[in-house]
């Protein structure tokens, strides 16, 4: 029974910072029709960027200042290049996107090596939160869990009561009408890229400890968000969110049960299930969960 | 006066019928007599893998050139095929007979069949950005898979087998080098046929409508999802061609024979060749695999260059090499090359410029970091100390030099450019 | 005599917004039927419910008596019936040649093939040759259709349109921007290319209109108000109201 709550609890979490990521994603594809490659390497960038920074400030100046620096190359790469492959067609941005996760990754690799940075949870939030009849909770998870809800916040704050948020909404399906009506689509395109990227930052800062900091971190993770972006449907935060949940049941119930499936154990043939999933949604209702926007 | 209809009319012509027979010509001299020029060795090694790639990257073109449809999974089809050539030489090395080692790349082209329609007919329900994404958990799902069933795919270290088992086909083992590669050379030259000429089929033109306008293709009366299923099936078929070739050459079949980096290769090669061209990915193929072998050599930092070289054509020249050259042709017919001699030439002594300063700086970087070996490295023969100011400086200046000049150049270049393109208009 | 192509009480609501309010038509074999009416009156929604794009919330679409409300374009393209675009919607990396031959493929019955040689299929090529010619493009038969001008993307669309040999033809707009000159030969066009064919045609332009047409439906906010020759449709009342407004002021 302990078991079973520290579980929920940890899929609860993880399937939350997989939100934080793939809503980030979710909101840039459908504003922009540009499906990022690369939102996982600045996922990486932000853990990093963490990382250093703590060792010479502190995790919480980190905590602030990380995601900002994230968002502001994510304006940088969009204002001067991004939006030069837009030119070309969504095939070239993509393209581009693909060769700027490389670029990232192996950018990582020549500053900081290729092996695990230590990028430790700090003192303040190590521990255990509570204990159920034994088995310990540890605060972190917690803390991540708050993160990510503040964050699914704000974004429904900014769009339902901001005036940028209502613009985004808009163009999230007449971009050609929001913009014939006066508004500077490119420097909205720029921001909520920006935005998009400074999200996957601000998960790399929380799960960059509590999971591992390395080089292929962001490789590790791009396939099961794009998986959820195709579960949950493109283009669609609801389905995003429901999606991202069950994949982190998937995946934390898959590795920890030792049931027997066709000979083999589940937890061996855990990683293979989120992309089952997938196959089987294709099949049966190909448009997702909820999905609105083809790419 | 009604244009003729006879074969040969005003509108029929000019289709270049009469070039083709003399590219393959050149293009089978070009295979027979490459070892020749390039006889060591190492090199033969290089010209086998560009054929074995130049069959992969052909049949990603016919997805992505020809039917728009962007994969990230593609090594799945070459991979597996590998495998079950793998099988298949091991058999034939046990005394079951299955086929002679020459037609061994048609079993791998069945399988890749076989798993084309598989998988095919899952990931070919969605078009466009969403297809991307499928092959991409395809690839990832079947990668997992190999790790994990290592009675068939032989787990981390793969499955080895010795190509010159059975017996000798007229005095032939396949056991040298030489002979493999004329082997790899022969297939690659009918895989290029035979893509070349499905590309000239019903559905050949179709895949291209689909490509650009896959509604109205629609309303033409065809099925998209059919159209890129049958071409994901066809490409599929090539894709294992060359993964049995590459099973043949290197004598082992691993997990990384369908991972995601064999599928951005081909992706890689195909783009730097040239999307929209036939033969840009034939290009792309040699310059690839050139790049990676001559550039992993000199740099442990060369998958960083890779990547920016790839940025960099994305932004500004998404054609590929190939449209780079075949942009010239017009101006060379006209005799006007000369006129864009000048503006090449200061473009390009700003781009190295600026490619000079930025070696610089990644190659002090990765000296810094990697805490093995200390601070001291060598660059074109130079000896410098990375954690000294000097090195850096010079760099960052160089680097900023030759972006500034590369600015001015490029302008440069565009305004002649334009001048020579109205010339030629007026003409 | 069964129509070639008849709407039984159409319905289509996007979300709770009412397009298309109940219409029924009936258009006869070999008869040329225009669709005019107001600007956002549902005219072009109207044509994509019969061409398939998308299915209506409620009636019956016929072909030849033959039910075809819920089916794909291409189902519906198969058992004759081809529409045109009022956006230019041609494949444009492909030669006006290669767009042609598109359209032709499926109807000559090569479908799917992967093994025949397209230069070597004579029938195709020479139909091809054929509308080249009606259309008057044969001389821009290897431009990319991307690169033509508006008047020949029209006239290439109109090509792609009736290539195929359908029977029934929607025509959307078709001489939408175009010149007075430009319009009159359009117009010479479309008498010649769809002789002997079933036309649904929505147009603007009242002069193509009386012009071409056998008869005449007003669309007015989704609904039919009024359908018959041109001459009762000049002349109804309810018709200069829906366009003139009941302000009195007469239009010459």
């Amino acid at each position: 029974m302990d078991f079973l709550l520290v579980q929920v609890l940890n899929s609860i979490s993880y399937g939350l910072l997989l939100f934080m990521l793939t809503s980030g994603l979710t909101i840039v594809f459908s504003l922009m029709g540009v499906l990022n490659f690369a939102h996982t390497s600045f996922y990486m960038m932000g853990a990093y960027f963490a990382y250093q920074i703590s060792r010479w400030i502190g995790f919480w100046p980190a905590l602030a200042l990380a995601p900002l620096l994230v968002g502001a190359i994510g304006m940088l790469v969009e204002r001067f290049a991004l939006r030069r492959a837009h030119k070309f067609g969504h095939v070239a941005e993509l393209l581009f996107t693909v060769g700027l996760a490389y670029l990232i990754e192996e950018a990582t690799h020549l500053i900081w090596g290729r092996t695990a940075v230590p990028y430790r949870v700090p003192e303040e939030l190590d521990g255990p939160l509570f204990s159920i009849m034994g088995t310990q909770y540890p605060i972190y998870r917690g803390f991540m869990m708050l993160v990510a809800l503040a964050m699914l916040a704000s974004i429904w704050l900014v769009l339902k009561r901001t005036r940028i948020g209502l613009v985004i909404q808009a163009a999230l399906t007449h971009p050609e009408t929001v913009e014939a009506l006066g508004h500077n689509v490119p420097r909205v395109f720029m921001l909520v890229f920006g935005g998009g990227v400074a999200l996957a930052g601000l998960a790399g800062v929380i799960g960059g400890n509590a999971f591992v900091t390395d080089p292929g971190m962001a490789a590790a993770l791009g396939p099961i968000v794009f998986v959820i972006v195709v579960v949950g449907g493109m283009g669609s935060l609801g389905g995003a969110f429901i999606a991202s949940i069950l994949i982190g049941f998937v995946q934390t119930f898959a590795v920890s049960l030792d049931w027997g499936l066709f000979g083999y154990k589940v937890s061996q043939v855990a990683p293979v299930l989120p992309y089952l999933v997938m196959v089987l949604m294709l099949i049966v209702r190909p448009k997702g969960l909820m999905g609105t926007r083809e790419g | 006066m009604k244009p003729s209809l006879r074969r040969g009319s005003p509108a029929q012509r000019n289709t270049g019928r009469h070039k083709a027979p003399l590219v393959w010509v050149v293009m089978a001299i070009i295979l027979i007599a490459a070892p020749s020029l390039f006889p060591s060795g190492f090199s033969l090694t290089l010209l086998t893998q560009m054929g074995t790639l130049t069959i992969f990257a052909l049949s990603y073109n016919m997805l992505l050139g020809q039917c728009g449809m962007l994969s990230f999974g593609h090594a799945v089809y070459s991979g597996l095929g590998a495998y079950v050539t793998v099988h298949a030489l091991n058999m034939l090395g046990k005394g079951a007979f299955v086929t002679p080692l020459p037609l061994m790349p048609l079993l791998g082209g069945v399988a890749g069949t076989l798993f084309g329609c598989l998988f095919g007919y899952v990931s070919t329900r969605r078009a466009g950005t969403t297809f991307a994404m499928i092959s991409l958990g395809i690839g990832e799902m079947v990668y997992a898979c190999v790790l994990m069933l290592p009675g068939f795919f032989g787990g981390e270290g793969g499955i080895s087998t010795n190509r010159s088992v059975g017996r000798p086909l007229l005095g032939l083992t396949f056991g040298p080098a030489i002979q493999v590669y004329y082997l790899v050379a022969a297939w690659s030259f009918i895989s290029m046929i035979a893509m070349y000429a499905l590309a000239r089929t019903p559905l050949g033109r179709l895949a291209n409508a689909v490509r650009d306008n896959p509604e109205r293709a629609e309303f033409v009366g065809y099925d998209a999802r059919v159209v890129r299923f049958l071409q994901l099936v066809l490409s599929a078929f090539f894709a294992g061609v060359a993964g049995a070739l590459s099973c043949v050459n290197f004598e082992i079949v691993g997990a990384e024979n369908v991972s995601a980096l064999a599928s951005g290769g081909v992706l890689l090669a195909s783009f730097i060749g040239g999307i929209p061209f036939f033969f840009g990915p034939v290009v792309g193929s040699v310059i690839f695999v050139l790049f990676v072998t001559a550039l992993s050599g000199v740099t442990k930092a060369w998958l960083f260059y890779l990547g920016l070289f790839f940025c960099v054509m994305v932004l500004y020249a998404p054609g590929g090499i190939a449209s780079l050259f075949v942009m010239q042709f017009p101006v060379i017919r006209a005799r006007k090359f000369g006129r864009l001699l000048a503006p090449y030439g200061a473009a390009l002594a700003a781009g190295l410029a600026a490619l000079a300063g930025l070696i610089g700086i990644v190659e002090a970087v990765y000296r810094l970091s990697d805490s093995t070996g200390g601070t001291r490295m060598v660059l074109a023969g130079i000896a410098l100390d990375a954690a000294r100011a000097p090195v850096w400086a010079l760099s960052i200046l160089v680097l900023v030099v030759g972006l500034v000049a590369l600015r001015f150049a490029a302008r440069f270049t565009q305004a002649r450019w334009d001048a020579v393109q109205e010339e030629l208009k007026a003409a | 005599m069964k129509a070639a192509l008849e709407l039984v009480d159409v319905h289509k609501s996007f979300g709770s917004t009412r397009i298309i309010n109940g219409v029924s038509l009936a258009v006869a074999e070999g008869e040329r039927h225009a669709i005019i009416g107001p600007n956002g009156a549902g005219k072009s929604t109207l044509y994509n419910l019969v061409s398939g794009r998308f299915p209506p919330s409620s009636g019956r679409v016929l072909l030849k008596g033959e039910d075809i409300t819920n089916l794909t374009p291409f189902e519906i393209n198969r058992k004759g019936l081809s529409r045109s675009f009022q956006v230019t919607n041609l494949f444009h990396n492909l030669s006006v040649y290669e767009n042609l031959r598109c359209a032709v493929l499926w109807g000559a019955g090569y479908r799917y093939s992967f093994w025949h040689r397209l230069s070597k299929l004579g029938e195709v090529n020479a139909r091809v040759e054929e509308v080249l010619e009606r259309i008057g493009l044969a001389r821009r038969a290897q431009a990319a259709a991307g690169t033509l001008s508006y008047a020949e993307q029209r006239a290439l669309e109109l090509g792609v349109t009736i290539a195929g040999g359908a029977g029934v033809i929607l025509l959307d707009e078709p001489t939408a921007g175009m010149s007075r000159t430009e319009t009159a030969h359009a117009v010479e066009l479309i008498r010649q290319v769809t002789a002997g064919k079933t036309l649904l045609m929505v147009e603007h332009d009242m002069g193509v209109v009386f012009d071409l047409a056998d008869r005449i439906s007003v669309l007015v906010y989704g609904e039919v108000i009024a359908s018959g020759p041109p001459a009762a449709i000049r002349a109804s009342a309810a018709v200069q109201e829906a366009y003139l407004g009941t302000l009195g002021v007469t239009h010459a």
